[in-house]
């Protein structure tokens, strides 16, 4: 099995400077008839992804981050500005090329891991084959391959995490969505997970956007963090790491890491604060 | 077979010989009651002339028509419903007071639509059965965890692919409570049914026996039932079980 399986047609290996997603002054209000009344999540936001890059987003709790996410999927519309993915306007739509995996447990009870693993392909109507050629790919990339015949009732959240994302990966997404994916997950699973998350990154050459509460997380993993302010969310500044495209969780070990962690917090301190004293003036706090 | 079980056995057991020594003892008349081990034998004799026959495969077909209506309207009509709240919340009093309605009584007025015979003991099984479908239905829809809807939007999943794909199997632990209920109402509303507006089916057997005071096949008949509808909820359960405990509900 080459490595090549799973990557997308246009991808590049190293991330380069083109824009691969890009948000244009999106704003989100929740309830509310559209202009007065409501909750706004998200303040005017611009962000550009680059292809290939590994971008977190990190940010107090109830700052927004998922509707981010959300709206970047095409899972949630944006009430103004626009969202674009490889140059065209999403519409409250999930655009082709886009994998999307979520916090909570989203594998399928009642099929097997290797049935889970290939719900999209087919349903796309890919031929019996190729399906096979990237499942076994997937369970043998995430460490599943003992797991295939096994039902997710059978396996740890962990487990079930790496299911999830192995059903997005065999789509061959060429930008991958992860909303807090391992927020249930205990802390040393969580840093596995991270090293399995870097793998899939390299290996698929897709473009990364990880949401995520974590500092060492983000410090860990990414090429750029975005940092969001207290509701309404918007990124208010970004840190470049620079790590080697060819990194792990030992990076912890690194001087760097310590001093991006320390950056990260000496922004997100202050956002955390004024997050943790909106809590107190309303308790009409979004997840 | 655990504690509990054996302790079940033999309440049940208990139970039968209770009946069993005083229909023997003459203490119950066999103009009222007949003794159980009697029914058993009558019974046996009963399927062994095969006079019994045509009328159990009637409402076997009876019961198994209107039960994968009941199924699958009370599937597709409450999948309906869920996805269009507003209709819901205005027809959720009807469905909630829906067995409170003795409906029964308007058989003259099903004898006039469907006529006497199939149609109409079809129509009463399905009208039993359908409603605790649909609540059923769309009570498994509200606990669809929102990560799996969204899943499916992840897919490009329209409204009908979901609701097969995702949805059904999601809710099928509330689905198969739908099922049992609806196993249960279509039997009361086929033999009901059949007593009162057919000529032919078990409901009008029993119906018919006791009217001429064949106590033998008309007690014969009902043991049948109960063993018949015990049979098929049991094998429901065990495929019901064996299917939880596979997907760890």
């Amino acid at each position: 099995m080459n490595s090549a399986a799973l990557q997308p047609a246009q991808s590049a290996h190293e991330p380069s400077k083109d824009v691969h997603a890009e948000m244009r002054g999106v704003t989100r209000v929740y309830g509310g008839d559209g202009k007065t009344g409501g909750v706004q999540a998200l303040a005017a936001t611009d962000l550009r992804l680059r292809r290939g890059e590994f971008y977190s987003v990190i940010g107090p709790s109830g700052c927004g981050k998922s509707t981010l996410l959300d709206v970047l999927a095409g899972l949630s519309r944006p009430t103004t500005g626009e969202v674009l993915f490889e140059g065209k306007s999403i519409d409250g739509r999930v655009p082709e090329g886009t994998g999307v995996v979520f916090q909570e447990d989203a594998s399928f009870p009642w099929l097997t891991v290797a049935d889970n693993i290939a719900f999209g392909l087919r349903r796309a109507g890919i031929d019996a084959a190729e399906i096979q050629r990237r499942l076994d790919y997937a369970l043998k990339l995430m460490g599943l391959a003992d797991f295939a015949k096994s039902y997710p009732s059978q396996l740890s959240g962990g487990m079930r995490q790496r299911v999830c994302i192995a059903r997005t990966l065999v789509m061959q997404p060429r930008i991958i969505l992860l909303d807090e994916p391992f927020g249930a997950l205990d802390a040393q699973t969580r840093l596995i997970m991270g090293d399995e998350l870097l793998k899939v990154w390299r290996e698929t050459g897709a473009t990364v956007v990880l949401i995520t509460h974590a500092l060492d997380e983000a410090a860990m993993l990414s090429d750029r963090i975005g940092i969001m302010s207290a509701r309404p969310g918007k990124i208010i500044e970004e840190i470049k790491t620079q790590w080697p495209r060819d990194r792990d969780s030992r990076i912890a070990a690194n001087p760097a890491f310590g001093e991006i962690t320390a950056r990260l917090w000496s922004v997100l301190r202050d956002e955390s604060l004024k997050a943790i004293h909106q809590g107190n003036k309303s308790s009409a706090g979004l997840a | 077979m655990s504690r509990v079980g054996w302790i079940r056995l033999l309440v049940v057991g208990g139970f039968i010989l209770a009946i069993e020594l005083l229909c023997r003892t003459g203490m119950i008349s066999p103009r009222v009651l007949i003794a159980p081990s009697d029914m058993a034998i009558r019974l046996y004799r009963l399927l062994l002339s095969g006079q019994a026959n045509a009328d159990i495969i009637e409402t076997l077909g009876n019961v198994a028509i209107s039960l994968v209506l009941s199924v699958s309207g009370g599937f597709a009509i409450g999948a309906a419903i869920h996805a269009l709240p507003r209709l819901r919340r205005a027809i959720d009093p009807f469905l909630a007071s829906y067995y409170a309605l003795p409906f029964f009584a308007f058989y003259p007025l099903f004898i006039v639509m469907f006529g006497l015979g199939r149609g109409a003991v079809v129509a009463i099984g399905f009208l039993f059965g359908v409603v605790a479908m649909i609540i059923a239905t769309l009570n498994g829809f509200d606990r669809i965890p929102r990560v799996l809807v969204r899943t499916a939007e992840v897919y490009h999943m329209g409204p009908v692919a979901a609701a097969l794909r995702i949805k059904l199997p999601s809710a099928v632990p509330y689905l198969f409570t739908g099922v049992k209920l609806a196993i249960a109402y279509c039997f009361i509303g086929v033999i009901a049914a059949e007593f009162i507006m057919a000529s032919s089916g078990l409901g009008y057997a029993i119906a018919y026996a006791f009217n001429n005071f064949d106590n033998g096949k008309m007690y014969a008949l009902m043991f049948f039932i109960i063993v018949l509808v015990t049979i098929v909820n049991a094998l429901f359960y065990t495929y019901e079980r064996r299917l939880m405990r596979r997907w760890g509900r």
